[in-house]
């Protein structure tokens, strides 16, 4: 499977799907996509780029365990739920904040961060089975 | 009563548990001397209780209570009458005691904070427990008491021995609180009441329900195994492998009493029926007789206080399963005598045993020189436990007789079952007290000597407090004995105790006990040949097989039941779980349509476009690809194929986060899926015969159609637009967010979502283990690429 074609193009191709599942993890709330989809494809991308170079590259590219980053992302999406319970609503009930920036309408909201969360659980969770997996043939 | 006062209550049942918190904190900076302070917290719950003792004897009664989950009716509820008074006085009151019995018999001990952690948590239990007025607080409370003596009979747990005796009494009073559980909840769907103190205002409303067979067996499983009822008293004297101060506290005075305790309770509820006069006299008389026989041939102070304290208890059952009044005052009379007897004589036993180095009765002797103030305590409360005058033990005996020489029915069975016993505790009661003490000085492992305060105030105190209700029996019936009495009978009575007997002649119970002590005096004289012959019989055939070897081998027998089924639906082969998962799956979505007969008309086919018939056709050709196919990774990556056919089918029908998703998943599959092949090794090709295959191949159509059958079937039902129109009108209104799928999953369903994200943490996790399981590290390898990966 490691091709000399393969390795050249795998850590281009790999970038490319990073940035393009942050895009469809921030486009899911009103177009197709969303943290699930996002995190998917983030994790595919980690496992091809695992294939390609060796998980231990893979490792040294995202600093944290993978699991941690699964972690957090559960960390942080039941924090998401906490701030409605200031305003003495119920828990994980949504708030909005909206502004201009640079002419820009930004609309950040707490489901916005849940949705990170669930991003970052997936590709914690999947590229850690995927990179556990490989880990022998690699190395 | 103001208010106030009645709503400490709920403060004096929950103080213990503070103290328990505090308990460590203090141990650790005063040592033993903690005990002092310490004390104070039983201290302040007696006095507390002892306020209520006047308008209690004036009839009244108390509930304190705060709403805890009003939903399910479970209120933190406590009553305060005559009965459960006397309860809090005996458990706060030696309480005191005991605490500072431990803090010098434990003196220097590294875990003596935790002690005193447990002692407090135990007791702050108990005292729930016998205030408890909502069923469901005493329930909970009831089984605080099995935990917590779990815990201090576990005290000393690096010893076997311990442990199994605390898993024993666990297993035994912990089962009976399920039993009892289920009595409660019978009572609760009968009458639709949970508070007792209601529920005692209309007393025939069991009774007369026609469940009352069941709630008096359920009831009574309960308390026959907290009161180590024969055959269910093998516990309690393994039990004594609990430090002195717990034997003392739960062993005599408290614990043990809570299923006499319910019986007391219920009696009102319960009692004064054919089955309860045949059957609690029965195994309580069993009992009696069962446990005085067994603690005289006992050699270990410990061990005959222990059997004395079952038989003890079989007395009181036997008194209260009589529903005879004057019985049942016997039996309230016996049971403060008792606690305070036998709580003074195990503490006189620990302080021997402390102090001599031994608790063996055949090698102790002389030490009434070594220590007189503790001879003294040992004395008056032998001479109490023996019924002698003038000690409450001889006026409960007296009333004990008057109750079973007039009981309605079998009056002469409980007679001679009383007297016997009796005559019995008297020989363990001298064997006790006063063995160790008179006679030629014999050598101790120890050099005898005189405790400190701390171990000689608990027994002292206690002993002459059996002197002192006896001398003033006016104060005692009126406000202990006739309060209580009061609760048992479920109306107001009083009560007339004589220390001097009315009249001499023709005085039946006089004369009772004066042949109980010729007995008992006759059996002490020969001791020896009475302990060698019950040994001989029991040396017999019984010595093989008992209660206690019982339990062994039922507890043997459910660990090997549990491990045959685990093995049988465990048994670590993936294709069994597959299998059994499928076929459920089969049968669950088959079998309704199989019994209704119910099956789905098949609808008529649309007419599809040309490229939507090719879409078809890709994924028929990927399954038939997976049949055929030579190896495993072949047919994986076939079966991928269908899947990208069926997300195609998604897009085109106006699903796109849908086939989006599915377009990631199957991708992801196949790759993880070919990745395991290759990182487990597993064989390229297929082995199993074709019978197994067909097998699998049933199963498989089997749940395919039945998937496709349900399918149908909902797909004919009329369309429910309500949660479509509620999403599509405020999923842009509410949730600020155009995309539907995802509104509802990080905003509408969050909850589940958080759920779900869990559970892939937690599965990412799991199959990490595997993976590290299944394959060990290769040893003689370079562990640097592993080690990196854990340490990044």
């Amino acid at each position: 499977m490691r091709t000399v074609i393969f390795r050249t193009v795998a850590p281009y191709l790999s970038a490319l799907m990073v940035l393009f599942s942050i895009f469809v993890l921030l486009r899911g709330h009103n177009e197709p996509g969303g943290g699930f989809i996002g995190g998917l494809i983030a994790a595919s991308a980690l496992a091809i780029f695992g294939i390609a170079c060796g998980v231990a590259s893979v490792r040294r590219a995202i600093v944290v365990h993978p699991m941690s980053i699964a972690g957090f992302g559960l960390f942080i999406a039941a924090l998401s739920g906490l701030p409605s319970l200031f305003k003495k609503q119920t828990f994980m009930t949504s708030q909005w904040l909206e502004f201009k920036f640079f002419d820009v309408d930004v609309a950040l909201s707490t489901p916005l961060v849940f949705d990170i969360g669930v991003y970052l659980v997936v590709v914690g969770a999947i590229g850690s089975i995927a990179l556990a997996l490989e880990e022998r043939e690699s190395d | 009563m103001t208010q106030s006062a009645i709503d400490t209550t709920l403060l004096a049942v929950l103080a213990p548990f503070l103290a328990a918190a505090i308990a460590p904190f203090l141990t650790r900076h005063l040592k033993h001397n903690a005990a002092w302070l310490l004390a104070l917290v039983p201290a302040w719950i007696f006095w507390h209780f002892a306020g209520f003792v006047g308008p209690v004897s004036n009839g009244e009664t108390f509930v304190a209570s705060r709403s805890w989950a009003p939903i399910y009716r479970v209120d933190l509820s406590f009553f305060v009458d005559g009965l459960s008074t006397v309860f809090a006085l005996l458990i706060s009151g030696i309480g005191t005691f005991i605490i500072l019995y431990a803090g010098g018999y434990l003196k220097g001990h590294p875990q003596q904070g935790r002690f005193f952690s447990f002692l407090f948590l135990f007791m702050g239990a108990m005292l729930g427990l016998v205030l408890g007025n909502n069923l469901f607080t005493l329930f909970i409370f009831w089984e605080l008491t099995s935990i917590t003596s779990f815990l201090l009979i576990g005290f000393d747990h690096l010893r076997a021995a311990s442990r199994r005796a605390a898993i024993q009494a666990l297993v035994v009073t912990g089962g009976g609180g399920l039993v009892l559980l289920a009595g409660f909840l019978m009572i609760i769907t009968v009458t639709g009441q949970v508070e007792m103190s209601v529920l005692l205002q209309s007393p025939d409303i069991i009774r007369e329900s026609g469940f009352y067979v069941p709630i008096f067996f359920l009831i009574l499983g309960g308390a026959f195994t907290k009161s180590a009822q024969f055959p269910f008293h093998f516990w309690l004297p393994n039990a004594m492998e609990a430090p002195t101060p717990v034997s003392a506290f739960l062993h005599s005075a408290t614990m043990v009493k809570a299923g006499v305790y319910l019986l007391m309770r219920m009696h009102p509820l319960l009692g004064d029926t054919d089955l309860w006069t045949t059957v609690l006299p029965v195994f309580g008389g069993a009992t009696l007789l069962v446990g005085t026989i067994l603690a005289v041939r006992q050699t270990d102070l410990k061990l005959m206080l222990a059997y004395t304290t079952v038989a003890s208890l079989g007395l009181l059952v036997m008194l209260v399963g009589t529903s005879y009044e004057r019985a049942l005052e016997g039996a309230v009379l016996y049971l403060i005598a008792h606690s305070l007897f036998k709580g003074a004589l195990f503490m006189v036993a620990g302080t021997i045993d402390h102090e001599a180095g031994t608790r063996d009765v055949t090698k102790l002797g002389g030490l009434r020189g070594a220590m007189p103030i503790t001879f003294t305590a040992a004395c008056l409360a032998a001479l109490s436990m023996s019924g002698l005058p003038p000690f409450i033990g001889f006026i409960a005996k007296e009333v004990l007789y008057y109750g079973t020489t007039g009981a309605p029915s079998a009056a002469v069975w409980l007679t001679i079952t009383a007297v016997v016993g009796n005559a019995l505790m008297l020989v363990i009661a001298a064997a006790v007290a006063i063995k160790p003490f008179l006679g030629p000085k014999v050598e101790t492992p120890k050099h005898a000597h005189e405790g400190p305060i701390l171990l000689f105030a608990g027994p002292v105190t206690l002993s002459f407090l059996g002197l002192v209700l006896a001398l003033t029996t006016l104060f005692t019936g009126h406000f202990f004995v006739g309060p209580m009495l009061s609760s048992l009978v479920g109306k107001p009575t009083e009560v007339e105790l004589h220390l001097v007997p009315p009249y001499f002649i023709g005085n039946v119970p006089l004369m009772l006990s004066m042949a109980t002590v010729a007995l008992g005096l006759v059996l002490f004289w020969q001791l020896d040949r009475l302990r060698a012959l019950v040994a001989a019989i029991l040396s017999g055939p019984l010595r093989s097989w008992g209660p206690d070897k019982g339990f062994d081998q039922v507890i043997a027998e459910i660990v090997s039941l549990s491990s045959v089924i685990t093995r049988a639906l465990q048994n670590g082969k993936m294709q069994t779980y597959m299998a059994l998962t499928f076929i459920v799956t089969g049968v669950a979505v088959l079998l309704p349509g199989y019994l209704t007969g119910g099956w789905p008309a098949m609808p008529k086919m649309p007419s599809y476009h040309f490229y939507e018939w090719g879409i078809f056709l890709i994924a028929v050709i990927g399954l038939i690809a997976v049949l055929v196919a030579k190896t495993r990774l072949t047919a994986i990556v076939s079966l991928g194929i269908q899947g990208f056919a069926v997300a195609i089918i998604f897009m085109l029908y106006g699903a796109p986060d849908l086939a989006f998703t599915q377009l990631m998943v199957e991708t992801l599959s196949v790759v993880i899926l070919a990745l395991v092949m290759t990182r487990l090794n597993l064989t390229p090709r297929d082995h199993r015969s074709g019978g197994a295959a067909l097998v699998t191949g049933v199963i498989a159509l089997a749940v395919g159609l039945g998937l496709a059958l349900t399918l149908i079937a909902i797909t004919q039902q009329p369309f429910d637009r309500s949660l479509s129109d509620f999403f599509t009108e405020y999923s842009r209104s509410i949730a600020h967010g155009r995309n539907i799928v995802n509104v509802i999953l990080v905003d509408f369903r969050g909850i589940d979502t958080l759920g779900e994200i869990a559970v892939v943490t937690l599965a990412g996790l799991c199959v990490l283990a595997l993976i590290r399981v299944h394959t060990p590290r290769p040893k003689d390898a370079d562990p640097a690429p592993e080690k990196k990966g854990e340490a990044a």
